[in-house]
């Protein structure tokens, strides 16, 4: 296999496992946690690095995923202490991470083989190269398999859990009133975005794993009427803005995450004028 | 069947932010009564449901539920939350916000039956809205989702119902279909507490009325609690034309 299929493979990967469990944090007005927990993961990875001294995944995805569940516990208790707004304590308990993050990855630049680019912008056109070698057989790239577990187990939370995502979405008081708890379900939730944040890292960087997270499920969330199809439409949108990006930064020889994000607004854009021309029809 | 009411409430305070909004409430609701909650804005009556249905946490005091803590788990009692508490652009439709009132019983891995979607659409038929179980929420009428709010309540089939301002901003064919439901359920000897805004139609709709300000002012029947007086204590001074209106239904 080519390493330009690889890469398209791991845009794939990373944009549909993003964009699904992202279109949970769009349904539940949640899209600025996800951006919180892309960038406080940061410390997590890079304490993992420094602990093991490896950059094996499975302590990386412990790793991200504590830092990612203190997010957002933090935030949880600072607006509910009366003392500040949400949007006002996500602001501080993420940056506060990220910066912890980042001074721990300058410290100790030497021993971690962290490249800072790397952790802001992502750098897919390597990850055909980080071989995944078991029992010395070489079984491809890394990212695909690390890439391909965080999709599979996205797919099979939300399959499971429907139910609870959905209802603990549209209407967290009538759930807490049948028995199904709305905190419990929040946590799940966002260990299961800090996991696809960390494993879609290496491919997009912090900055525009955010737009994975959230334009595919803003996108299909503009069209559609029904939970279901909105879950299609996000993994569709997610896969056509990996095929785009990939195509745009081939052609203009950039960056290929940069690409994704930028075609997958385009997407957005045209989605929202059909949303208003349709609109206006509608209503003619 | 049960020599314990259905509802009974000692000594609870509820706080927001260390300030009070709940003090010492104390009450014993009886069987297969229609109750109206009055009280003015900030008087705590949401926050009195969601105290019974263990949505907050209590600074003191106990809720029983026939003599028991409340168990979320058997549909003791169908909660119908304010409508505006939730997105109505949420992508689904009529029939499968119905049908959440079905989650209840079922496992954790468990999916919805045909009988659930069966019970589901004749709650949807009770309130007149069987053509629309199809249609998105979000191009309902206020009216037509609240009808959907209370549909979903009867699909849990419980003994008591708590409606948060069911009434508020729907209009006329809903209060009448809605009014109605609330007759029917009192025929099954359901107990049934509604948060109520309009005075004018206390007397008409409910049997027993709670007159909420932080403390509860007054709880019984609404031919000897519902006058003048205890309203007066209940909206304090701001109350003039609407003690007068009081005063025509007490005559």
């Amino acid at each position: 296999m080519s390493p330009d299929f690889w890469i398209i493979v791991t845009a794939i990967l990373a944009a549909t496992s993003c964009g699904l469990i992202g279109a949970f944090l769009v349904l539940r007005q949640n899209a600025m946690l996800g951006d919180a927990i892309s960038h406080s993961v940061l410390p997590g990875l890079v304490l993992a690095f420094i602990i093991t001294s490896s950059n094996s995944v499975l302590p990386m995805l412990i790793g991200a995923t504590v830092m990612g569940l203190l997010t957002a516990y933090l935030t949880e208790l600072l607006s509910k202490s009366g003392l500040l707004y949400k949007d006002a304590s996500i602001g501080i308990v993420f940056t506060f991470l990220f910066s912890v993050g980042v001074i721990l990855l300058t410290l100790f630049a030497g021993d971690v083989h962290i490249d800072q680019d790397c952790v802001l912008y992502g750098e897919i056109a390597y990850t055909p190269w980080d071989r995944f070698i078991y029992a010395s057989t070489d079984l491809g790239p890394r990212s695909v398999w690390v890439l391909g577990g965080v999709l599979l187990a996205n797919i099979i939370f939300i399959v499971s859990f429907f139910k609870q995502l959905k209802i603990t979405s549209f209407d967290s008081e009538f759930a807490e009133s049948v028995g199904i708890s709305t905190k419990k379900w929040h946590y799940l939730l966002m260990t299961m975005v800090a996991l696809t944040v960390v494993a879609s890292f290496e491919a997009v960087g912090a900055i525009l794993v955010v737009a994975m997270l959230i334009i595919p499920g803003a996108v299909a969330y503009l069209l559609t009427n029904n939970l279901i199809k909105m879950l299609f439409l996000t993994a569709v949108v997610g896969i056509l803005s990996a095929l785009g990006g990939f195509q745009g930064a081939v052609i203009f020889d950039s960056s290929i995450a940069g690409f994704m994000a930028v075609f997958g607004g385009i997407i957005f854009v045209i989605a929202l004028f059909y949303k208003i021309i349709s609109g206006r029809i509608q209503t003619q | 069947m049960n020599e314990h009411p259905p509802i009974e409430v000692h000594d609870l305070t509820v706080a927001y932010r260390k300030k009070p909004v709940l003090w010492d409430i104390d009450f014993s609701i009886p069987k297969g009564k229609l109750i109206g909650m009055i009280g003015p804005n900030g008087a705590g009556k949401s926050t009195l449901l969601k105290a019974i249905m263990g949505l907050l946490p209590l600074v003191s005091g106990f809720v029983k539920v026939y003599g028991k803590p409340l168990n979320k788990k058997n549909n003791q009692i169908a909660y119908v939350p304010q409508r505006e508490s939730v997105d109505w652009d949420f992508p689904t439709s009529a029939l499968d916000v119905v049908t959440m009132g079905r989650y209840n019983n079922l496992s954790l891995f468990g999916r919805l039956k045909k009988e659930d979607i069966e019970i589901a659409r004749q709650s949807l038929d009770r309130l007149g809205m069987s053509d629309y179980a199809e249609r998105q929420i979000s191009q309902l009428s206020g009216g037509q989702q609240q009808r959907v709010f209370l549909a979903r309540a009867l699909t849990q089939n419980s003994e008591i119902y708590l409606m948060d301002e069911p009434l508020a901003g729907v209009d006329a064919s809903t209060e009448l279909a809605i009014i109605e439901l609330l007759k029917e359920l009192k025929e099954q000897n359901k107990t049934v507490i509604v948060v109520h805004h309009d005075l004018h139609t206390v007397a008409d709709y409910f049997d027993w009325v709670m007159m909420l300000n932080l403390r509860m002012v007054k709880f019984g029947p609404v031919d000897e609690v519902f006058n003048n007086e205890n309203l007066k204590i209940t909206y304090g001074g701001k109350l003039n034309l609407l003690s007068e209106m009081a005063e025509k239904v007490a005559q």
